[in-house]
């Protein structure tokens, strides 16, 4: 029998003014095995944790309940209390009376004292049959995986090899950049985006830590925190990447044009290319849907002009194998598919375009070298129509969230055509305008005030092309009245959207998307950067839409709780996980699909089910779906929670 | 006579209705104490075992909270207790337990309120289906 004690915390009068904790204590001090029952104002204070200390030595005990505050409070403040005299820390519950008792039940004092009292009675169960338990030591490999190399993935790069840390960082595209390096200005400063960018991507290239693999996608993850196995395709780019100096010549040379997505279809793209130019790193690849040597083999220019002999037709994906302890997918965004914006016009009306189209317009490096004009036309737009929360805040037939970034985006672009076209007209349909961050407020309103833009609160019903024109209806909320604009040009700040594959790859990750396909958090405030599985982490827009202030922010708080997670030795993880009585086990195997982690495996030689401890993170569900009760949970045994069943209703 | 109290024996998940029950008492949201509850760490470990022993035992009636659809912090435990509770209701209605006195819920970790209001609703229902029917068999 064990030598059990209860120490029963009056939280103020947060338990003791409806918990009478004085006959608890007494009524559970009567109980058979429990060797100390007491009761103090603040069990957590240094003077409650002295209480269970010396009690542990005077009296011997070998279990511990503390009834007080949610185990979400203080588990870890007794367990180490207890540690501290030598008892093992899972031989300490808690009993929650607080959260779940006295708070929930204030007029009812009787009835809290009688629940408080059968809440310990079955923490008391629980305490029996638990066994001392240590920690798991998993070896941890101290590389990181990052996806994605847009201005997150860099940052978070850039953080970690700082930190002494080797990163794999990996873009599907062929150059860095993402959505970053087709901005033309960034709010609120005005900076030119493109340097800024290209400071951090030329860093990342030459940095002698982080490994940078451009087209290339995650094919295969394998293992758990600390060990995760990797498997990269390396697209063929058709260039040796050693021979290449990114002359440019091909690209000259090339004899085939499509139209360019990176310049959001206003710009043209040769079938050998960079990205975008100057891009890092600045080598081409061959699009082999567009090359005309992949589809008929009808030319060789490129093969013919390269002064270093680069171009290798032969060449194939290439699969490497990595290992690495923690992932941070940094995957982006894209824009709310233009298809499906039915009545802004958009892809049907080429004067018609979006946020991310106007800043290639306004970029040195775009389709008009920095000039505003009509795409449809080339003429300078006088009146200029811009349009916010395009797809955004419409539950009902687009995104019910608030993508953030348009207000400002929209109040840059306003600026910035002024300041082009000065006597030019912008006007803005606006919903609510939201300018929360440093700077932002004071940004918005000097731009309102030096370019007098016209701010129209209301939606947008119907752009249609009239006459040369793009006519705009709407309405102004503010006046109750009709408003119809007929406009040269209009820029729609469209809906953030998770970029394309990221479901995929969180299926690939286990981790998990919500129902828009941002991937989630372990905790929206107290874990933001955790994904729900270990050693996975998140950073940018695929988490949620954000401007590039928070993503940096976020991708360096990301890489800061990496460095912490891989500056130990060792990985300690919580042994609080299945296990299995090789003596029942049948070898049925329903416990080996049923896991979500792959932590349960048949071992081929006895023809029973094995658990994979660094695998395991406890769940329970092998457990409740073993036919013959031969798996279970450490400390958390079927037999135990029976018990408390009994205790409950009996 | 005293009114019939009924007893809930819930089983609640860590990660969303244990946390969702601690916030009901976070923000002083009000329910009847009716209801003592078991921590496990998803809804998907809720062995149909414990349900059943809850009702033989004379529970008037089981609650497993776990979280929405989609955000099983595990994955797909709660899809795990919806099919298991759907086959578990078919058991029961053959041993007699023709109410509804099983409840699976999905309560958030930020759906304090919802799980208090649950918690109530539930024991205004259980009022009205009376006694677990298996209590007169104990008593007999």
């Amino acid at each position: 029998m064990k030598r059990l004690g209860v120490f029963i915390c009056h939280c103020g009068a947060n338990i003791a003014g409806t918990v009478d904790v004085k006959s608890v204590a007494e009524k559970i001090g009567k109980t058979e095995d429990v060797a100390h029952s007491a009761d103090y104002i603040y069990m957590c204070s240094e003077p409650g944790q002295q209480i269970i200390r010396e009690a542990i030595r005077g009296k011997g005990l070998d279990g511990v309940v503390v009834a007080c505050c949610s185990p979400s409070m203080h588990e870890n403040t007794f367990r180490k209390a207890v540690k501290s005299q030598g008892m093992n820390p899972y031989l300490c519950e808690i009993a929650n009376i607080r959260e779940q008792c006295s708070w929930v039940h204030q007029k009812e004092k009787e009835e809290a004292t009688r629940k408080a009292e059968e809440i310990i009675q079955a923490t008391l169960e629980k305490v029996r049959r638990n066994d001392s338990l240590e920690a798991i030591a998993v070896a941890i490999n101290r590389r990181v995986l990052v996806v994605g190399g847009g201005i997150a993935g860099i940052t978070a790069s850039l953080d970690l090899a700082e930190g002494g840390y080797e990163v794999i960082l990996l873009e599907r595209e062929p150059a860095l950049g993402g959505h970053m390096a087709q901005l033309s200005r960034t709010f609120p400063d005005l900076d030119p985006a493109f340097s800024g960018l290209f400071l951090k991507a030329s860093e990342v290239e030459r940095h002698p830590k982080i490994h940078l693999h451009c087209y290339s996608e995650l094919e295969d993850v394998k293992g758990y925190v600390g060990n995760f196995e990797l498997v990269i395709r390396k697209k063929a780019t058709s260039v040796d990447r050693g021979r290449c100096t990114g002359c440019g010549i091909c690209i000259e040379n090339c004899p085939v044009e499509y139209v360019s997505q990176f310049e959001r279809g206003m710009g043209i793209r040769k079938a050998i290319d960079t990205l975008y130019p100057s891009s890092v790193p600045n080598k081409p690849v061959i699009y082999r849907e567009h090359c005309r040597y992949f589809i008929d083999g009808s030319c060789h220019r490129c093969e013919e002009v390269c002064p270093e002999k680069a171009i290798d037709f032969k060449q194939e994906d290439e699969r490497i194998s990595e290992k690495v302890g923690a992932v941070v997918v940094a995957t982006g965004y894209e824009l709310y598919p233009k298809e499906q914006l039915g009545e802004y016009g958009y892809g049907e009306i080429p004067d018609v375009i979006d946020g991310l189209g106007f800043e290639r317009m306004l970029s040195p490096n775009g389709p008009t070298k920095g000039k505003i004009i009509r795409p449809s036309d080339g003429k300078v737009p006088k009146e200029m129509v811009f349009i916010q929360c395009v797809a955004s805040r419409d539950p009902d037939r687009y995104m019910p969230y608030c993508s953030r970034i348009c207000c400002m985006v929209t109040a840059k672009h306003a600026k910035i055509y002024k300041e082009q076209v000065p006597d030019g007209q912008p006007y803005i349909f606006y919903m609510d305008i939201r300018s929360d961050c440093k700077g932002y407020e004071e940004f918005l309103q000097k731009t309102i005030e030096e370019k007098r833009l016209l701010y129209l609160r209301g939606r947008v019903s119907r752009v249609f092309q009239d006459d040369g024109r793009v006519r705009v209806l709407g309405v102004d909320t503010l006046t109750g009245k009709m408003v119809e604009v007929a406009a040269d040009m209009v820029v729609l700040a469209t809906a953030i959207v998770p970029s394309n594959g990221v479901k995929d790859l969180a299926a690939k990750l286990r981790a998990t998307v919500d129902r828009h396909g941002f991937l989630t958090e372990a905790h929206i405030k107290l874990y933001p950067v955790e994904s729900s599985t270990k050693g996975i982490y998140l950073a940018g827009c695929g988490q949620s839409p954000k401007d590039i202030s928070d993503t940096v922010s976020q991708a360096s708080a990301t890489a800061s709780k990496i460095q912490a997670l891989l500056s130990t030795d060792k990985l300690l993880q919580d042994p609080l996980i299945a296990f299995v009585d090789e003596e029942i086990c049948s070898g049925c195997g329903i416990c080996v699909e049923i896991c979500p982690y792959e932590a349960r495996e048949m071992d081929p030689h006895r023809g029973i089910s094995m658990v994979h401890s660094a695998l395991c993170q406890g769940c329970g569900a092998c457990i409740a779906s073993c036919p013959n009760n031969a798996c279970e949970l450490r400390n958390g045994s079927a037999s135990q929670v029976l018990r408390m069943v009994d205790t409950f209703v009996s | 006579m005293a009114e019939f109290e009924p007893r809930i024996v819930a089983f609640l998940c860590h990660w969303c209705t244990y946390t969702g029950a601690d916030l009901a008492g976070t923000t002083r949201q009000q329910y009847p104490p009716n209801i003592r509850i078991i921590h496990l760490m998803c809804s998907g470990a809720v062995d149909s075992i414990y349900v059943l022993k809850a009702l033989i035992d004379g529970a008037d009636g089981v609650l497993i909270g776990g979280c929405h659809p989609g955000d099983c912090h595990y994955q797909t435990g709660n899809f795990k207790a919806r099919r298991r509770v759907a086959i578990l209701k078919g058991i029961l209605q053959q041993m007699g337990f023709t109410e509804n006195r099983v409840w699976l819920k999905w309560i958030s970790a930020s759906e304090g309120k919802l799980f208090a209001d649950t918690v109530t609703k539930m024991v205004e229902e259980l009022k009205k289906m009376g006694p677990n029917p298996m209590k007169q068999l104990w008593n007999a």
